[in-house]
């Protein structure tokens, strides 16, 4: 027999995952497939701010920004570049990488509420900066195209399971390299300075430099599904990357529990079931045009508050105390 | 009329802070708790002042309990906790942090009789009165802290090692002065403090802590003869 | 003949900074107030309030209602400062004041009085978009918004511009007066210094807080009224005017209600000049610019306190 080791039990785990969710696309319509590739994209984008938030105890306000610098590189890679579809995804995790490297950088000294302004300012002032440079198209942005899926896939391979197919195993891949670091030493080192930043610094851990680290890889992972995002919606444009984008990923890592990667799946089906129940929910009591087109948002809201107020570390540990108590 | 603490126990966390403790201060009187670093003095005092939740066991003043009450509602009932670390507001001159107690006092024609008396007993701070509060000296710090806390017309007055960080010519005028005070405003005065011969000899009584435990309680006389005591817990 | 020439092109560029300098300090006033109002909640309770923007435009269209049925803006700002007070106040005393008490140990500690705002400011937002509709209302100014004229030119700096200017600055004297002068000023700063002291003082820390909010209210109420007339009044109106307002409290440092005005002034002069000078298109960046320079040579802010706190 094989031995295995934690990380090759997590491989197999990710493979089997993939696999059934791939077979679960060959039999569910376009509309499925679409709502499951923005989940996967969701999630990795909440990944990103676990990474940060949770393991590093960086608040980010300004995700969306980081998503923007990934969404528009992918797409001068492949648009303007022509470059294959996957390599640009794969420029984009890079670039959007190094843009979070430099800002960690900047931002290193900052703490709490000055980190939290820096990135929001950020946050609606790096897509305005599109405006700027007419290679980035403006208002009206560029186009982001991946193109249709191969031939050999045959005819009935629709353009929807296409972005299903790339969204999923590009968040399973992500996802699956980001639990592997957190589950070693580096997870550790990041829990033990979020914890006590202290006490991490004078057991010899480089705090500034783990800080920036975080930045970086946070700032990778959303890259990649900034570049997702607006594969989804074929065109990348800034107002693809409003406040609010950036406060529902937060949102989704706040539902999802900060501190652990294990839920991601669920934040993000959580941000595409919302607006579908408040759909379903209006159509059957109707009301006014400020009641449906809010409701979402109203719901977005609650369960934000509801979350933070009954489980701040997230449903698994609420869980896991029950458990616990029943054992005691 | 009285102090009486009885079979109190603290926690912090999984540390136990105070364990099952008890003594009674009576109207009138200095008590000194003594302590090495770590005994428990503070936590003590917090608990008795509001700022801290005990464990189990009781604390009354006059027959009241006084666990679990705010610090704001025990300040007003005249019981006012000076705690350690010259507790002044450093952003606030000598002048307002000597106001503060009359922000909630009715009578303001005492409040202003007070803080005369005050300015009267330590005339120091009567020159700094404009100054920050972050500008005084540790000595200066300590005497506004007792100064803010004499406004209050308070009935109770716990201290919290007034004499950590001074001078010893210092220590001795604030001792003296704390002595005066229990007699003049007819004070209860409990007086946590490392200095045990300092804190010893102007008491009345004494109880001697040691890593949450009492180990004695009797007259500060006789604690200070006691051998046992002497060389065990005041180190000569 | 040059001399025909350059003196128009004199007069144009004269015009040209005499209005950057004039909308600076007013943009500068209207952030000013938003970023008093976080100051005051930051020093009070250690919340950056977000919800702010949604509690001011609430205040602003329970004003536009009172217009609508009395016709008085006058009225209407008055009925908008007092429900920014009591608004703030019920908030922190039956919203924040719960929270914190469950919320007391744990990683999440950092975070969630951010969150929770952010969810309070989309509640507040749904609410409003429940009761008045999503469509763009207006407010019309008390006085004329055509701008004055400046050697022949009409310039972009009005009456309601003018009084603007005048009601921050009253405000702000005002602000000045409570704070120095008041015992209610002196239990305000005492606890935000040091609430245990201020406890042990007697104090009731908590009722100061849920002041410190109210007063917080307050002024994002007139920050409101002040700030839709001469644009528009929707839910989501006042969100960039607190990411201006966040943005420049941070600079000012959080601590400082002084702190505050200046880092308003500098990022409405930075914000207008780079516009008016560079390009119409600095809007934003400028901003961000602004702030990460200042945080590079400061981390704590123009003001900030010198025992950096983090929360
Ligand atoms: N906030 C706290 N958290 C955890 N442990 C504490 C805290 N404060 C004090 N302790 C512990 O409680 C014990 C008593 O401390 P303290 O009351 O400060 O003693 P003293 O004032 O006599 O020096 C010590 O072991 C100390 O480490
Ligand atoms: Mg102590």
């Amino acid at each position: 027999m094989i031995k295995t080791t934690p990380t090759k039990k997590r491989l197999l785990l990710y493979i089997f995952f993939g696999w059934i969710l791939l077979i679960l696309g060959d039999r569910v319509g376009d509309l499925e497939l679409y709502q499951g590739s923005f989940v996967a994209t969701y999630a990795l984008a909440i990944t990103s701010i676990i990474l940060l938030t949770g393991y590093s105890g960086q608040l980010s306000l300004g995700h969306g920004a980081l998503m923007a610098v990934g969404a528009y590189t992918g797409a001068l890679s492949i648009f303007n570049a022509g470059l294959h579809p996957v390599i640009g995804l794969i420029i984009s995790v890079f670039v959007a990488g190094i843009f979070g490297l430099i800002l960690g950088l900047v931002v290193a000294r900052l703490s709490g509420p000055y980190l939290a302004g820096t990135t929001l300012a950020l946050a609606i002032s790096l897509p305005t900066l599109a405006n700027q440079f007419p290679i980035l198209g403006g208002e009206e942005g560029i186009v982001f195209d991946v193109g249709v899926a191969p031939a050999r896939f045959g005819d009935e391979f629709s353009q929807y399971k296409w972005f299903f197919w790339i969204s999923t195993l590009a968040a399973l891949i992500m996802v699956w390299l980001v639990a592997n670091l957190l589950s070693g030493r580096y997870g550790r080192t990041f829990k033990a300075m979020r914890d006590n930043p202290v006490a991490a610094q004078l057991s010899g851990i480089n705090v500034g430099q783990l800080k920036v680290m975080a930045f970086a890889l946070s700032s990778g992972v959303a890259g990649l599904s900034g570049g997702l995002l607006v594969m989804l919606i074929s065109g990348v444009s800034p107002s693809a990357f409003p406040l609010s984008l950036s406060f529902a990923v937060l949102t989704g890592a706040v539902v999802t529990g900060l501190y652990s990667l294990k839920g991601v799946i669920l934040g993000g089906l959580v941000l595409v079931a919302i607006p579908e129940i408040a759909d379903s929910l209006v159509s059957r009591i109707g009301g006014s045009e400020g009641f449906t087109t809010t409701l979402p948002g109203f719901l977005v809201s609650a369960l934000l508050i509801l979350a933070v107020v009954f489980t701040p570390n997230g449903p698994g540990h609420l869980l896991k105390r029950h458990h616990h108590k029943k054992k005691v | 009329m009285s102090l009486v603490v009885s079979n109190l126990t603290i926690d912090h966390g999984a540390i136990r802070a105070i364990n099952n403790v008890s003594f009674t201060v009576p109207q009138g009187q200095l008590a000194a708790i003594i302590g090495a670093n770590g005994a428990g003095k503070t936590t003590l005092l917090r608990t008795l002042s509001g700022l801290k939740e005990a464990a189990s066991g009781s604390a009354s003043w006059n027959g009241d309990s006084i666990l679990g009450a705010r610090p704001e509602d025990l300040a007003r009932s005249g019981i006012m906790h000076v705690s350690d670390g010259k507790s002044v507001i450093a952003e606030l001159s000598v002048k307002e942090n000597l106001a503060l107690p009359g922000i909630w006092r009715k009578d303001k024609k005492d409040v202003a009789l007070a803080t005369s008396e005050v300015i009267e007993l330590f005339p120091i701070l009567g020159q700094r009165l404009s100054q920050s509060a972050g500008s005084l000296s540790g000595g200066e710090r300590q005497m506004l802290a007792i100064g803010r806390a004499l406004i209050a017309r308070p009935k109770l007055l716990l201290l919290d090692e007034p004499s950590l960080g001074l001078a010893p010519l210092i220590v001795e005028q604030i001792f003296q002065t704390i002595k005066s005070l229990v007699k003049k405003m007819n004070l209860t005065v409990v007086l946590v403090e490392q200095n045990a011969m300092g804190a010893l000899k102007i008491a009345d009584e004494g109880v001697v802590l040691n890593l949450g435990s009492v180990v004695a309680v009797d007259s500060a006389e006789k604690l200070l003869n006691d051998p046992a005591v002497r060389a065990a817990y005041l180190g000569f | 003949m040059i001399r025909q020439y350059a003196l128009p092109i004199w007069g144009f560029k004269m015009t040209q900074f005499i209005t950057a300098v004039l909308t600076s300090l007013s943009s500068g006033a209207i952030y000013a107030l938003m970023a008093l109002a976080l100051v005051l909640v930051w020093r009070s309770t250690r919340v950056i309030n977000f919800a702010q923007a949604g509690q001011a435009v609430l205040t602003t269209y329970i004003g536009y209602t009172v217009i609508q049925r009395t016709g008085s803006y006058w009225l209407a700002l008055l009925v908008a400062v007092v429900s920014g007070a009591i608004l703030g106040a019920v908030i922190d005393r039956f919203f924040m004041r719960p929270i914190f008490k469950r919320i007391k140990s744990g990683p999440i500690v950092m975070i969630a009085p951010v969150v929770a705002t952010l969810g309070l400011l989309g509640i507040i937002q749904a609410i409003i978009g429940f009761i008045w509709g999503l469509t763009n209302q207006s407010i019309e100014a008390p006085v004329s918004t055509g701008g004055f004229k400046v050697m022949g030119t009409v310039i972009a700096f009005s009456r309601y511009n003018l009084l603007v200017l005048i009601f921050v600055a009253l405000a702000m004297l005002l602000l000045i007066i409570l704070f120095q002068k008041t015992d209610i000023g002196l239990a305000l700063r005492a606890s935000a210094y040091s609430p245990e002291i201020a406890k042990l003082s007697g104090i009731k820390v908590d009722s100061v807080r849920t002041l410190g909010w109210a007063i917080a209210g307050a002024s994002g109420g007139l920050a409101g009224m002040l700030y839709i007339p001469g644009y528009f009044l929707f839910p989501n109106a006042m969100d960039l005017l607190l990411v201006f307002g966040f943005v420049a409290a941070v600079i000012g440092g959080l601590e400082s209600l002084f702190g505050a005005v200046v880092g308003a002034m500098i990022l409405g002069f930075a914000i207008n000049f780079a516009t008016t000078y560079i390009s119409a298109k600095l809007f934003f960046p400028t901003a961000f610019i602004v702030l990460v320079v200042v945080l590079l040579l400061k981390p704590g802010g123009l003001f900030g306190s010198k025992k950096s706190r983090s929360a």
